[in-house]
């Protein structure tokens, strides 16, 4: 099982691969990827510097090319890929069709794989992108229940890769247009959730106001611990008090069911967080680094360590874990 | 103007249940519309008809002379929900909508309408599912008419353009189900209250603005698209589809306000304010004229002669 640890910059790349990373994901800097923040992304240059630094170390690097291009600006995503293959990266990570196909036919022996944002749940949907454009892997969206989960794996023709923790998208991912909605900014026509030029922080009488393009997504007192104000984690008032209408600030964990993944086949956990420091890149990777080489020297005694457990809840937004999905607690 | 757009009924978004579905597509039958799109597009658990009751639905409406076409699930998650869209499919009487790709694949080869949740931002995507035998295609909901019409003009030989004009947005679809969370309720023992509400559930913020809509476990906008001011615009560019979404019963008089404009019986705007007028909904064209989907320009600023 491969584990796979966001790279955000050339140190948090460098800091994942000492602590543990088997492949680190990056992406350009400009909307091709999702994670399109200011200050945040590699330039050709130092995405080279980045595949020399870990091919070196036998760790394989993956770029992020996971938005959707339109007429205007095909060309930067067309570039994009044209860039990437020509860095001797181990795979793309693609969510648009369109660029699939221009992959496909351009660098035949780059490998793709199919981006969480491509949206493919079942096993149907995955063999339609792998039967057009011989994609290697997908990563599973995760709105899947880890029952759901065995299911595609066992049916898929390719590889699965599934979230093992970070922020937690409890909508289908490159189905929301919650963030357009309000700001017209999506992940994707921008590469951004709620991008930050559109957030608003103010003190009130009535406590500190979080805003997103002028609109009230949720009021704290002074005791409560603020979250960023993206739509989905909101609180608003449904015929009663205002409250976390959709889902409450929380991280996924999936460490719990590490066995289970790894019985199901999974072939690679990603870990979320391009936008976050090395440090927190460091702190997460160990963990899952231990974590997974347990598992794998022997998995029916595999147990969470308590100190793990800590570790990552204390990264977690809200200081809070979910199974998410993949428990379905709320099934 | 090429041509003379035909108007389709989207499927209905909200649990109306069989009674009232049964109403409502009996009124359909006697509408201006051309197209009805029929089906379940939000919660497979939702079994307003089996999917014979479903197939005699639309039959009456092909009698009536409705093109009709059915809509997948836009989330397909369990192995039942895949074995429904295999069997709905494999009837061979109406078209199908595929609003995932794994409808697309078990469709391919056969006409077939890509729906908005495939994701259709520019021309490749477009060329790559003609190539599975799509006849026509819906933008996805937050595009902007600029990159429509890109599209819409690089469209392949043949293929029609369908884009929605009315009704509230398709914001985000989830596994987890939003009106039993509200109630506090197991997804497995919803009871299936949503039918309690047959125009969702709003949602509004701390200040009480209207901002969402929950409908089982699809989150939609409580603005309510409203193109009508744009449609020159549309015709002028020769779009053969205008969809109109079964959200509200006053669908069927909004049908006959888009279709006086394209019969140049009444403005565009006037049509416009008339539509405004039938729901308690905010109007909204932000995502038309490339802003946040739940604005909408100053009055007026729009409307073209």
């Amino acid at each position: 099982m491969e584990l796979v640890c966001p790279a955000g910059s050339l140190q948090g790349l460098k800091t994942a691969i000492a602590h543990g990373a088997d492949a680190v994901y990056l992406g350009f800097r400009d909307p091709t990827n999702a994670r399109h923040f200011s200050g945040l992304n590699f330039s050709t240059e130092a995405a080279r510097d980045a595949v020399e630094f870990a091919h070196a170390r036998n760790r394989r690097v993956f770029i992020a090319l996971n938005t959707f291009p339109q007429a205007h600006n095909w060309n930067t995503w067309r570039d994009a890929v044209d860039r990437a293959a020509e860095l001797n990266i181990d795979a793309l990570i693609v969510a648009d069709t369109g660029v699939m196909d221009y992959a496909c036919e351009h660098w035949p022996q780059l490998r793709l794989h199919l981006s969480v944002q491509a949206s493919a749940t079942s096993a149907e949907a995955i063999r339609f992108f792998h039967e057009r454009f011989d994609i290697h892997r997908a990563v599973l969206p995760r709105v899947l229940s880890i029952a759901q989960v065995q299911r595609v794996c066992a049916d898929s023709p390719i590889e699965t890769e599934v979230f093992g923790f970070g922020s937690l998208c409890v909508m289908v991912e490159g189905r929301c247009l919650l963030s357009s909605y309000v700001t017209g900014k999506s992940p994707n026509n921008f590469g951004a959730c709620s991008p930050g030029e559109f957030v608003r922080w103010t003190e009130t009488q009535g406590g500190l106001e979080a805003r997103l393009n002028g609109i009230l997504i949720d009021r704290y007192n002074a005791d409560e611990h603020s979250g960023y104000p993206t739509v989905c984690k909101g609180r608003y008032c449904v015929n009663g008090p205002a409250g976390y209408t959709l889902e409450q600030p929380v991280s996924l964990n999936s460490l719990p069911i590490l066995p289970t993944l790894v019985d199901a086949g999974v072939s690679a956990i990603k870990i979320e967080g391009r936008q976050r420091s090395p440090a927190y890149v460091r702190r997460v990777t160990g963990v899952w680094r231990a974590a997974i080489d347990s598992c794998l020297s022997d998995p029916r005694a595999f147990k969470p360590e308590p100190a793990w457990i800590a570790e990552l809840s204390a990264l977690s937004e809200g200081s809070q874990t979910t199974l998410g999905a993949f428990s379905r607690y709320w099934q | 103007m090429s041509g003379r757009p035909h108007l389709a009924l989207g499927p209905a978004p909200y649990f109306w249940g069989e009674p009232a579905l049964v109403d409502f597509y009996d009124t359909a039958a006697k509408s201006v519309f051309d197209m009805v799109y029929l089906g379940e597009v939000v919660c497979a658990k939702r079994r307003s008809f089996p999917l014979e009751g479903w197939l005699a639905v639309g039959r009456e409406l092909a009698a009536a002379g409705k093109t009709v076409i059915f809509s997948t699930l836009a989330l397909l998650e369990a192995g039942s929900e895949l074995g429904f869209l295999k069997r709905l499919i494999a009837n061979d009487e109406f078209m199908i909508e595929a609003n995932d790709m794994a409808a697309v694949q078990l469709v391919r080869g056969h006409p077939f309408v890509a729906g908005p949740t495939l994701n259709i931002y520019n021309p490749r995507t477009l060329e790559v599912l003609y190539a599975q035998g799509m006849v026509r295609w819906l933008p996805p909901v937050e595009l902007g008419a600029g990159t429509f019409a890109a599209l819409h003009e690089t469209r392949p030989a043949g293929v029609q353009t369908e884009l929605p004009v009315w009704g509230r947005m398709p914001l985000a679809w989830s596994a987890r189900c939003y009106t039993a969370r509200h109630l506090d309720l197991a997804k497995d023992q919803c009871g299936f209250r949503c039918s309690d509400y047959p125009d969702g559930l709003r949602v509004r913020t701390q200040e009480d603005q209207d901002f969402l809509v929950l409908n089982g476990t699809q989150v939609s906008s409580a603005v309510r698209c409203n193109l009508l001011e744009h449609l020159p615009q549309m015709l002028t560019l020769g779009v053969e589809v205008l969809r109109l979404a079964a959200d509200h019963k006053a669908v069927f008089e909004v049908a006959a306000l888009v279709r006086d404009v394209i019969d140049q019986q009444r403005s565009a705007s006037e049509a416009y304010r008339q539509a405004a007028e039938l729901t308690t909904d905010d109007c909204s064209d932000g995502y038309w004229i490339g802003q946040p989907g739940i604005s909408r320009a100053a009055a007026g600023e729009n409307a073209q002669p």
